[in-house]
């Protein structure tokens, strides 16, 4: 198991389940157990007026249940209801912020808010943490100790642009960003301004082109679905190659043509929604069958980042993916019955919950739908697969613009 | 069900994502159509110069030879459709299945794109002028001891194709001739004509690899009309919109086709009766040739009145009825849809459904799954009306009375117009107006299009521009030929 410097209320190394001789049904039952206790914890500390924050303990006051007493396990959460998101728009910030935390250093990620207010979730360490966990799930082979990094995503006031950098220092490396403002993409399309959209994204891929060029043996990288596919037009189109030119550097043998060429190993990707068509195309056509090692990831704001069972074509491309439990719970439930669980494979909404200190989101309905999928060895928990925007809000959004 | 696979330039593609197709009538899949992506599009026009090359090779002798065995091979042959072959009327079924239009209608297109097929000496005869073909392999000749020379715009042609008209397949057709790699994104109901026109071509010896049938959804074919150096695109005036000043992309969008009456023929109205309804209503109104208004100086009510009667005969049959004339909607939401847009606009003072008062039953008919629009006719008081210059999907006009001395001026675009005079200054008039790309003298329909001259753009010159071109010898060198 991987050492970690933070508490282990905080920190589940995922190398717990990595051990192939323990069976599946003992490890759901251990992870069921280490869930209820965490669920236990974190209630604890939410709604204890030494430790919880403002939010949470004058909401307190409206139930008609004791939080710390009457939640015992994962199947009590129902007692809050559903979490609305509506409550992270506006501030004061400092509502969200635990007691027990008083005086730590705070950042504040948004997302949303092209129009209005944005939705506002306080961190001080659990993106560390949950990129940290993460981290141990990815193959050193792909994703090499001491390798550099290029992030080509959203910044701004996002975690992921923090996150990936966390990831990258982690792991030993340096991260290089990009500048990409999402809202304004969101503003041009809206507008129908189809043009400047691409012209906006071709600017994005162009920062790319240019860390690249720089000589930073970058061989990581996090980048969502379309702008993997845009990044990998423009090297097609040789256009690292006329990076190289334009700076007077040599190119080397066998061009700069392709991702694997521009040598990168590993590509961490989410952000937007991914569908086995287009990991089967990155697998296929972007990635040389598979050489360039991809992991799709699930998450948000909210809760933190769930990982996907490996891809390839030996389960049609289909991605799978589970939440860092116990720190975050994914289930999938009937749309109009949301304490109702859908039986494994057939379709349900996407219902999310945060337990971590520092955070706590009982089952915030995400704008997502999706299978419901079975424990899996390295992950003994329920996960969701072909997630997609939920039928019954599709169109009102716009999604997946970067 | 028939499972239709891209096809990417010389490799079948069977993507995670399909289409699927449904009967018209019954809702069964008919065929499951595989998708691509805009990024796949893009990764497969990275291969076009090669296929341009290897498509300059072959001698346009040989591809005139291999588009005759085509054209035999479109009407003959069993070709290949995915998992299954399919012959002539195989694929007349399967087309009027998952689009709607008639079987009759659908056959009647198909042999359009056969006539192409066969005759495409007379077509790219009329679309280069009458340039020597010589020129299509050597990239210039000489005429009448001038040079005429050209270059090519592009490295391949990107058509976006609608999935309301077969009959449009036509328009493409060429461009194999002008030895241009064709990149076909069908219509989600049309997958059929072009892949069978496809599979004619390469049993006929077109290599594979210049060839590209990729089903894709809005934002694929947006990323073909970007990226593709020369491209058509078939649309209403709102999604067109964007490419109306891009001149890569030739716009095949609303017609608002019409028929206009001198003072001299107002009164013989009744003689042109036949014509005004071919016009409106052939092979069910829908294309951009059919004609969506009849200008008139006088008689405008007894001319809605008299086309009225002829269209109050017509009603829905069953779609493999030989005598078909009215083209079921497969999506019934789109026929209420435009029923409610007329029924809305009715309300503005000033026009009248006067078909529907002749008829006396309404113009939607709903039967089981599908929705029928009956051909219409709309007395409009002035051209200001804003049912005067409409265009739907349905066989539907506008009959407006106007001064023929401000026709002309007030008439607005008009893709192709018939105008019955015999008044030399009005046809000198209409010669010189500029409103209008195809015109007829005299009493012809609006749809009867004549090969060796295009309608609407002209795909040798979107394809080629002229260049000048001089040849020097080099002292000590032998002549250049």
């Amino acid at each position: 198991m991987t050492s970690s410097k933070y508490a282990p209320i905080d920190y589940f190394s995922p190398a717990q389940w990595f051990n192939p001789a323990e069976a599946l049904e003992s490890k759901v039952k251990r992870a069921r157990e280490q869930l209820d206790a965490h669920v236990r914890d974190i209630v604890k500390w939410h709604f204890s007026p030494e430790t919880g924050c403002e939010f949470w303990l004058e909401k307190a006051k409206s139930y008609s249940f004791n939080p710390v007493t009457d939640v015992k396990g994962a199947d009590d959460l129902h007692l809050f209801g559903t979490f609305e998101d509506d409550w992270l728009r506006g501030g004061p910030i400092s509502r969200w912020v635990p007691k027990g935390f008083a005086g730590k250093p705070v950042y504040v990620f948004e997302t949303g808010g092209t129009t209005g207010l944005p939705k506002s979730r306080m961190v001080i360490d659990d993106f560390r943490i949950d990129y940290e966990m993460m981290s141990e799930t990815l193959p050193d082979a792909s994703f090499p100790k001491g390798s550099n990094w290029l992030m080509l995503g959203p910044s701004g006031p996002r975690r992921l642009r923090l996150a990936i950098e966390h990831l990258a220092q982690h792991r030993g490396g340096v991260c290089f960003c990009v500048d990409l403002d999402p809202r304004w993409v969101v503003r041009l399309i809206k507008a129908r301004n189809i043009e400047q959209a691409n012209l906006y994204k071709e600017h994005a891929i162009d920062q790319a082109l240019t860390v690249l060029a720089g000589g930073h043996d970058i061989k990581c990288m996090f980048t969502t679905p379309k702008l993997l596919a845009s990044f990998d037009e423009a090297l097609r189109a040789g256009r690292l190659e006329e990076k190289y030119r334009s700076l007077g550097k040599k190119i080397p043998p066998g061009g700069l043509k392709s991702i694997k060429a521009a040598g990168i190993v590993g590509i961490f990707s989410g952000g937007t929604e991914f569908t086995p068509q287009f990991t089967r195309e990155a697998y296929e056509e972007m990635l040389d069958e598979g050489e360039v090692y991809m992991t799709p990831t699930y998450g948000n704001t909210l809760m933190g980042l769930a990982c996907s069972r490996p891809i390839g074509p030996h389960d049609g491309f289909k991605i799978t993916y589970y939440a860092p439990q116990p720190r975050a719970m994914i289930e999938v439930v009937e749309p109009k019955d949301y304490t109702v669980k859908v039986p494994y494979g057939e379709t349900g909404r996407v219902l999310l919950t945060t337990l971590t200190r520092e955070f706590f989101v009982p089952r915030f309905p995400e704008r997502d739908e999706g299978e419901r999928e079975a424990p899996y060895e390295r992950y003994p928990w329920d996960g969701v697969s072909g997630v997609r925007p939920f039928s019954e809000l599709a169109g009102s959004t716009v999604v997946g613009v970067y | 069900m028939i499972r239709i696979p891209a096809l990417r330039f010389g490799k079948q593609y069977t993507s995670l994502d399909k289409a699927v197709l449904v009967h018209h009538v019954t809702g069964d899949p008919v065929a499951e159509v595989s998708q691509v992506t805009g990024s796949q599009i893009s990764r497969d026009l990275g291969q076009m110069d090669a296929a341009r090359a290897l498509l300059s090779e072959i001698p346009i002798a040989d591809i005139l030879a291999m588009y005759k065995k085509a054209a035999d091979y479109f009407v003959n042959a069993t070709l290949p459709c995915g998992d299954t072959e399919l012959d002539f009327e195989g694929y007349v079924r399967n087309l009027s299945a998952t689009t709607g239009s008639p079987m009759v209608f659908c056959r009647r297109n198909a042999l359009k794109v056969h006539y192409v097929l066969g005759n495409i000496e007379e077509v790219i005869g009329g679309l280069t002028r009458g340039l020597d073909h010589e020129a299509l392999d050597k990239g210039y000749t000489t005429h009448g001891g001038r040079m005429q020379a050209f270059f090519p715009t592009t490295n391949v042609f990107g058509a976006v194709l609608p999935s309301n008209s077969p009959g449009v397949h036509s328009l493409w057709v060429p461009t194999i001739a002008f030895k241009m790699p064709l990149l076909l994104k069908p219509g989600r109901e049309e997958p059929w004509t072009p892949y069978r026109v496809l599979q004619a071509f390469i049993k006929a010896g077109i290599p594979p690899q210049v060839l590209g049938f990729l089903p894709t959804d809005h934002s694929g074919s947006a990323d073909i009309l970007r990226l593709c150096g020369r491209s058509m695109a078939f649309g209403d005036d709102r999604s067109m919109a964007p490419y109306r000043n891009d001149h890569r992309v030739e716009i095949h969008g609303t017609g608002y086709s019409k028929i206009l009456f001198g003072e001299d023929k107002a009164d013989a109205w009744e003689q042109h009766l036949d014509m005004m309804v071919e016009s409106i209503a052939a092979n069910g109104g829908r294309a951009c040739v059919n004609a969506s208004a009849v200008w008139t100086p006088k008689h405008g009510d007894a001319i809605a009145h008299g086309i009225s009667k002829r269209f109050a005969t017509m009603s829905p049959r069953p779609w493999d009825h030989p005598d078909c004339e009215i083209s079921g909607f497969a999506k019934p939401e789109v026929a209420e849809a435009i029923n409610n847009m007329i029924d809305e606009q009715l309300k503005t003072p000033g026009a009248r459904d006067i078909t529907q008062e002749v008829r006396g039953t309404p113009r939607l008919v709903k039967e089981g799954r599908i929705a029928y629009l009956l051909p219409t006719v709309i007395r409009c008081d002035s051209p200001e009306h804003p049912l005067a210059n409409k265009e739907f999907l349905f066989p539907y006009a506008s009959v407006i009375e106007c001064p023929q001395d401000d026709m002309l001026s007030r008439i607005g675009y008009s893709l192709a117009a018939s105008v019955l005079t015999e008044d030399a200054g009005f046809v000198a008039n209409a010669m010189a107006c500029s409103h209008i790309e195809r015109l007829n003298i005299g009493p012809l329909p609006t749809n009867r299009l004549t090969w060796d001259q295009p309608h609407e753009g002209n795909l040798f010159t979107h394809l080629y521009k002229q260049r000048a071109l001089s040849q020097a010898r080099f002292a000590g060198s032998g002549a250049r030929s």
